[in-house]
C-alpha cells in the first residue's frame, strides 16, 4: 500500500501549496487522490519522514468509540445468573439462567450475556471481545449530562477538554507545552492533524481538545453543500471557490499562510477533499452487509472510512437511548432492542474489518456513562446507577472477562461499588494502543488494566 | 487599502514564521498589523464612508442592508455612533419578566417537602414514584421552556432596531458564561439574561456586583450553599480569573480569602439571599485590602485594581476589533496601545462602557485594514447577520437554533464557564459545511437530505438588495460585471478579480433581471471562505 507513504522528498510546505493550487481540481480523479491521504499533502510539512503518520505507532492505528448513551443497565448485559440477589431485586425484568447466553472461560462462572447479544457472544468465541466487570469512578454521578461529561473528560469534575481530544492534540502541537514551531505557521491543528470524526449530528466532549475540533455529521450528505443540488450550474463555480486561493496567501511569501483569510481557504480545501473522499468512500457498495439501523449505519460508515483509507485515528459512534426508566422489559422489550441492535451492528463491523484485512488496526471501545440501579423500580425499569461493563472488541484486546463482577450485597446507597475507575482503561488504550503518553493525556497518574497487547 | 495590505505583507515576508512577542503566527494580527496606530484617536470624519459604515455595522451589530449602511454613511462617524452606542433612544419592546413561565422549576412548598419526607419514612414507593414523575414531568417543561427563549432571544437579535444592545449582551452571556445544562433552570437563565441586557451598554461595575447576586450564576458556580465551614472557591475563583482580572493578577490565597467573602450569597427560588449564618464575618486579607471583606467589597476592590480595567479593555478590544491575546506581554505595540487606551478610558469613566465603545468606533484605529475582514463571525452573527443583510425570511427558528448548535454556538449552553473561544476555533471542515449551508438553506429554503423541518417554502426576492444599483444604473442592460461588483462588495466587503470571475461565469449567458439568478450569485458570494469574515 505504497500510497501511505509519507513523501520523503516533500521539501517546504510553500512548494507544495503552489503544487496544489492548480492540481485540486483534479482531487476527485483516481490517480490524485493518494496525493491527499497524508496529512502532509493538505499543506502540512509532515513532522518526519517515516512510513506512517505516527512514529512508533505501527500500521496506523484506528480507535472506534461506541458510547451507549443515557446509562446502559450493566446487571442485563452481562446476567449474574449465578447470584440469587439478582433475582430477588428484579423480579420481573432479571433474565433466567436459561435466557442468558453462558459466557465460559476463565473468571465468567455464573455470568452469560443478555440473549440480543449473540452478536457479542460470536466476536467473544473468536476471542476478539474483553469484557470488564464493574467499571466506574469513586462518588459516582447519576445525573446525566454530569457523569457523561466525567467520562469524556475522564475527569471527575466533568470539565475540560475530552480524552480523546487531548489525545489528538499530544499528537499534534506538544500537548501542555505550547505552541512549537510548525512550519505552516501553527494555526488551528484542525488542519494539520486528521481531527476525529463522529456519526451523529454534533461532535461529543470526548473528542474535543484545545487545538483539536472534531468533525461531526450525520450523513455524507451533510458533510457537503446543498447548494450542488439547488442547481447544475453552481456546482462548477463553487469547486472553483473551493479550491481557490485566497488573495493574501496568492500574493505574499510564506508567512501569509498565516492571515485569517488564508486559514478559510485552506480549511475549504480540505473540506472540499474530505468531502468527496468521504463520499466517494461511503458510496462503496460494502464488502458485508450491515443492518439498517442507525448504528449499523454508523459503523458501515465508519467502515467504509476505513476502507476508503482515510487517515482518521478516531471515530464516534453513539447508540440509545438506553435511559430504560420504565418497562425496560427483559429478555425482550426495549432494552432487549437496543442490546440486539448493538451486538449486531458490531458482529457486521468485525466481519467487515476482516474482510478488509484491517482487523488488526482497529480496536473498538464501547462504554456507557453510568449503570443503573440494582433493584428494579416501580414501572419496571430500572433507575440512574453506577458501575457497569466495558467492552474492548478486536484481535489485540485479551479475549475474556476481566474485573470482578461488583457484589451486588455490599451496595452504596443501593447501587454497585465499582471495581476498575474507567481511567484504568483509558489509560490502557491510550498506552498500549494509541501509543501516546497516557499520563498526560489523562492528566494523571492510572494503573492501566492489562487488556490491550501492545 | 492595498497598499497598506501590500507593506504588511511585505514586512511578514521578511521574518516568516516568527514567533511571539513581535507576532506570534498563532494571532492573526501579530505581525500584520503595521498600519495600526497604537491608540484610539479619532478617524478623520472625511475618511468615513460607505466601506466604515459597513464594518461599523458588521462589528457594533450584526451587518445591514446597502440602504442601512448607507444612511450611515450619510450621517458620519459621530452621529452614527452616537446612534449605535445610544439606543436606548430607539423604542423597542422591553424583555418582560413575565415573558416566561417562573413556575415551572420553582422549589419545592412546605407541604410538598413535608409530603416527600413522610413518603420516604414509610417507604412508600407509590408515592415517591408519582413525586419522582411529576419533578421529570418538570424537567421536560422547563427543557421545552429554554428551547423557547433560544427562539426569542434569536428572534430578538433579528428584528431589534437597537444591534449593539443584544450584540453586547451575548458578549456578556460568554463573558459571565452560564449554562442550562448545568443549572437546569430556564427562569434563571432569563433573569440572567434580562440583568445582563438592562446593563449591557451600563457600567461594568454594575455588572460585577451584580452577577454575584445572580441566582443562575451563583447555582452555576456553586455558591448558593457555600459556608463558612466549607467555603466553595469556585465563584471567587471565577471572578478573578475571568471575569475581572484575568490569570496572573491575583493570587490562590486571594481567591480562598475571596471565597470566605462570598459566603451566604445564596439564593431562594427567584431571588437573592444573603444567609447571614453562612457568612464568614472574620477579616480577609484580599489583594491588600485587610477587611471584614463581604462580596460587595470584595468586588469593589477587585474594581480598584488597574488590572481590572486593562483585562475588560483586552476583552471588548477582541470582540469588537480583532483577535488578541489576553496577556498584556504577548501583545504587538500597537494593541497594546490601543487597548492601554481603552483602559484609561473605562477608568475615566469609572467603568461605564459608552464611552470606551464609543472612543473604539470612532478611532482611526478600528478602521484600519488589518483591523477589517479579519474576524470570524460567530454562528449568531452569521446567521443573524446573513437574515438581516440580505434580508431573506427566517423560515424556521428551530432549524436555525439547531445549526448554530452545529456550529459550535448554542444560545443558553457556553461550553464551559469559559464561554466560546471564538476566532478560529469556529471553523473546521464541518463547521465550514454546516455555515454554507445555513446561508443557502436561508436563501433557498432548500435544507440537506434528511434535515426535518424548513417552515414554509417562501420564495426570497433578492431584487430589493439591488435597488441602490438600479438607481445608479444609467438605462440599458445591467452588466454582470456590475452586479457582481455590488454583490461582492455588499457580501465580502470588496470585490476582487478571481471572485468577480466566479460569479460572472456563473451568470454568463443568464437573465441578470431574474431573482434565481441573482440569488445564484449570492449562493456563491456567501459560500466563499471570505464571507465568513467580517
Amino acid at each position: 500500500m505504497e500510497w501511505l507513504d509519507n513523501n520523503p522528498g516533500e521539501a517546504n510546505s510553500w512548494t507544495r501549496r503552489e503544487f496544489l493550487g492548480g492540481s485540486l481540481a483534479m482531487a476527485s480523479a483516481a490517480m490524485t487522490v493518494p496525493h491527499f491521504l497524508n496529512a502532509s499533502a493538505l499543506g502540512v510539512q509532515p513532522r518526519n519522514a517515516a512510513l506512517t503518520s505516527q512514529p512508533g505507532v505501527p500500521e496506523d492505528r484506528v480507535l472506534v468509540v461506541i458510547q451507549l448513551s443515557g446509562g446502559n443497565d450493566g446487571l442485563n448485559t452481562v446476567v449474574p445468573f449465578g447470584q440469587d440477589a439478582y433475582y430477588r431485586v428484579r423480579p420481573s425484568i432479571a433474565l433466567r439462567k436459561d435466557q442468558a447466553i453462558e459466557l465460559d472461560r476463565r473468571n465468567a462462572d455464573g455470568l452469560g450475556l443478555h440473549p440480543a447479544l449473540d452478536g457479542i457472544k460470536s466476536l467473544y468465541d473468536e476471542g476478539l471481545a474483553s469484557i470488564v466487570q464493574g467499571v466506574g469512578y469513586p462518588n459516582p454521578n447519576r445525573s446525566h449530562f454530569k457523569s457523561m461529561d466525567i467520562w469524556h473528560t475522564a475527569d471527575t469534575s466533568g470539565t475540560g477538554d475530552g480524552w480523546l481530544g487531548r489525545y489528538v492534540d499530544s499528537q499534534c502541537c506538544g500537548y501542555g507545552k505550547g505552541e512549537s514551531g510548525r512550519a505552516e505557521g501553527g494555526a488551528s491543528a484542525s488542519n494539520d492533524v486528521q481531527p476525529p470524526v463522529a456519526i451523529g449530528r454534533e461532535a461529543p466532549l470526548a473528542l474535543r481538545g484545545r487545538k483539536t475540533k472534531p468533525i461531526a455529521f450525520e450523513t455524507p450528505d451533510l458533510f457537503r453543500w446543498t447548494g450542488e443540488q439547488v442547481h447544475d450550474k453552481l456546482v462548477d463555480p463553487y469547486h472553483q471557490i473551493m479550491s481557490a486561493q485566497s488573495e493574501a496567501s496568492a500574493s505574499a511569501g510564506p508567512g501569509a499562510g498565516d492571515s485569517t483569510a488564508a486559514f478559510l481557504t485552506r480549511t475549504a480545501m480540505n473540506a472540499q477533499v474530505s468531502s468527496d473522499l468521504i463520499r466517494e468512500a461511503i458510496a462503496r457498495r460494502p464488502l458485508v452487509s450491515y443492518p439498517s439501523t442507525a448504528l449499523g449505519q454508523q459503523l458501515a460508515m465508519v467502515g467504509a472510512m476505513i476502507r476508503g483509507g482515510l487517515p482518521t485515528r478516531v471515530y464516534y459512534a453513539s447508540h440509545g437511548s438506553f435511559d430504560t426508566h420504565a418497562r425496560q422489559g427483559g429478555a425482550n422489550g426495549s432494552h432487549a432492542r437496543l442490546l440486539q441492535q448493538f451486538g449486531d451492528a458490531t458482529r457486521a463491523f468485525y466481519n467487515d474489518m476482516k474482510a478488509q484485512g484491517n482487523d488488526s488496526r482497529v480496536m473498538t471501545v464501547c462504554f456507557s456513562e453510568f449503570g443503573r440501579r440494582v433493584g428494579q423500580n416501580a414501572s419496571g425499569g430500572t433507575d440512574h446507577g453506577t458501575a457497569a461493563p466495558m467492552f474492548l472488541l478486536g484481535p489485540m484486546v485479551r479475549p475474556g472477562v476481566f474485573g470482578n463482577h461488583p457484589s451486588l450485597t455490599d451496595l452504596e446507597e443501593g447501587d454497585l461499588k465499582f471495581g476498575t475507575d474507567f481511567r484504568s482503561v483509558y489509560s490502557d488504550v491510550l498506552g498500549n494502543w494509541l501509543k501516546a503518553d497516557a499520563d498526560e493525556v489523562l492528566g494523571g497518574r492510572f494503573r492501566a488494566t492489562n487488556l490491550v497487547r501492545g | 487599502m492595498a497598499s497598506s495590505r501590500a507593506r504588511a505583507l511585505g514586512r511578514r515576508a521578511a521574518q516568516p514564521f516568527r514567533d511571539a512577542p513581535d507576532g506570534s503566527p498563532d494571532e492573526p494580527g501579530g505581525s500584520r498589523s503595521a498600519d495600526l496606530p497604537g491608540d484610539l484617536d479619532p478617524i478623520d470624519p472625511g475618511a468615513f464612508g460607505y466601506d466604515e459604515a459597513r464594518h461599523l455595522l458588521w462589528r457594533a451589530g450584526f451587518g445591514g442592508t446597502p440602504a442601512q449602511i448607507q444612511v450611515l454613511a450619510g450621517w458620519g462617524v459621530e452621529r452614527s455612533v452616537d446612534h449605535l452606542i445610544n439606543y436606548d433612544r430607539v423604542p423597542f419592546e422591553d424583555a418582560s419578566a413575565d415573558a416566561f413561565d417562573r413556575g415551572i422549576m420553582r422549589p419545592p412548598t412546605e407541604d410538598e417537602r413535608r409530603q416527600y419526607n413522610e413518603a420516604r419514612r414509610r417507604r412508600d414507593e407509590d408515592t415517591l414514584a408519582r413525586l419522582r414523575e411529576r419533578r421529570q414531568q418538570a424537567q421536560r417543561d422547563d427543557r421545552r421552556q429554554i428551547r423557547q427563549m433560544q427562539r426569542w432571544w434569536l428572534t430578538r437579535m433579528i428584528e431589534t432596531p437597537r444591534p449593539l444592545e443584544e450584540k453586547l449582551t451575548l458578549f456578556w452571556h460568554g463573558h459571565f458564561a452560564t449554562s442550562y445544562r448545568t443549572i437546569e433552570d430556564s427562569y434563571h437563565m432569563y433573569q440572567q439574561n434580562r440583568f445582563l441586557r438592562d446593563n449591557a451598554a451600563g457600567n461594568f461595575g454594575d455588572l460585577l456586583f451584580g452577577i454575584i447576586r445572580d441566582p443562575a450564576m451563583l447555582a452555576y458556580l456553586d455558591n448558593q450553599d457555600s459556608n463558612k465551614r466549607r467555603p466553595n472557591e469556585n465563584l471567587a475563583r471565577e471572578i478573578m480569573e475571568l471575569f475581572a482580572l484575568g490569570e496572573g493578577n491575583y493570587s490562590e490565597r486571594d481567591i480562598k480569602e475571596g471565597a470566605r467573602a462570598l459566603t451566604g450569597y445564596s439564593f431562594e427560588d427567584d431571588s437573592f439571599v444573603f444567609r447571614e449564618d453562612n457568612h464568614d464575618t472574620g477579616t480577609k486579607s484580599i489583594l491588600g485590602s485587610r477587611d471584614a471583606h463581604n462580596g460587595d467589597t470584595f468586588v469593589s476592590t477587585i474594581l480598584r485594581q488597574r488590572a481590572c480595567s486593562g483585562f475588560i479593555a483586552a476583552k471588548l478590544y477582541d470582540y469588537f476589533c480583532r483577535s488578541i491575546p489576553m496577556d498584556e506581554a504577548q501583545m504587538d505595540r500597537p494593541t497594546r496601545g490601543a487597548v492601554r487606551d481603552l483602559a484609561e478610558t473605562l477608568l475615566r469613566s469609572r467603568y461605564d462602557l459608552r464611552p470606551a465603545l464609543a472612543r473604539l468606533f470612532a478611532s482611526a484605529h478600528f478602521y484600519r485594514a488589518s483591523a477589517r475582514r479579519e474576524q470570524i463571525k460567530s454562528p449568531a452573527v452569521l446567521t443573524v447577520g446573513a437574515v438581516r443583510s440580505l434580508g431573506t425570511p427566517v423560515r424556521d427558528l428551530g432549524v436555525l437554533l439547531d445549526a448554530m448548535d452545529m456550529m459550535g454556538q448554542g444560545l443558553l449552553f457556553p461550553p464551559s464557564v469559559k464561554g466560546w473561544d471564538g476566532g478560529r476555533s469556529w471553523i473546521n471542515t464541518s463547521t465550514l459545511f454546516v455555515r454554507q449551508n445555513t446561508l443557502a438553506f436561508l436563501l433557498t429554503g432548500r435544507l440537506p437530505a434528511g434535515v426535518s423541518g424548513g417552515g414554509e417554502r417562501l420564495a426570497y426576492d433578492p431584487l430589493p438588495l439591488l435597488e441602490p444599483l438600479r438607481e445608479s444604473d444609467r438605462g440599458g442592460p445591467r452588466s454582470a460585471d456590475v452586479v457582481s461588483d455590488y454583490l461582492l462588495r455588499l457580501t465580502l466587503g470588496e470585490s476582487t478579480p478571481r471572485a468577480r470571475a466566479v460569479l460572472t461565469g456563473f451568470a454568463s449567458g443568464l437573465d441578470l433581471n431574474h431573482p434565481d439568478v441573482i440569488t445564484g450569485m449570492l449562493m456563491l458570494a456567501t459560500a466563499m471562505p471570505e464571507y465568513q469574515l467580517c
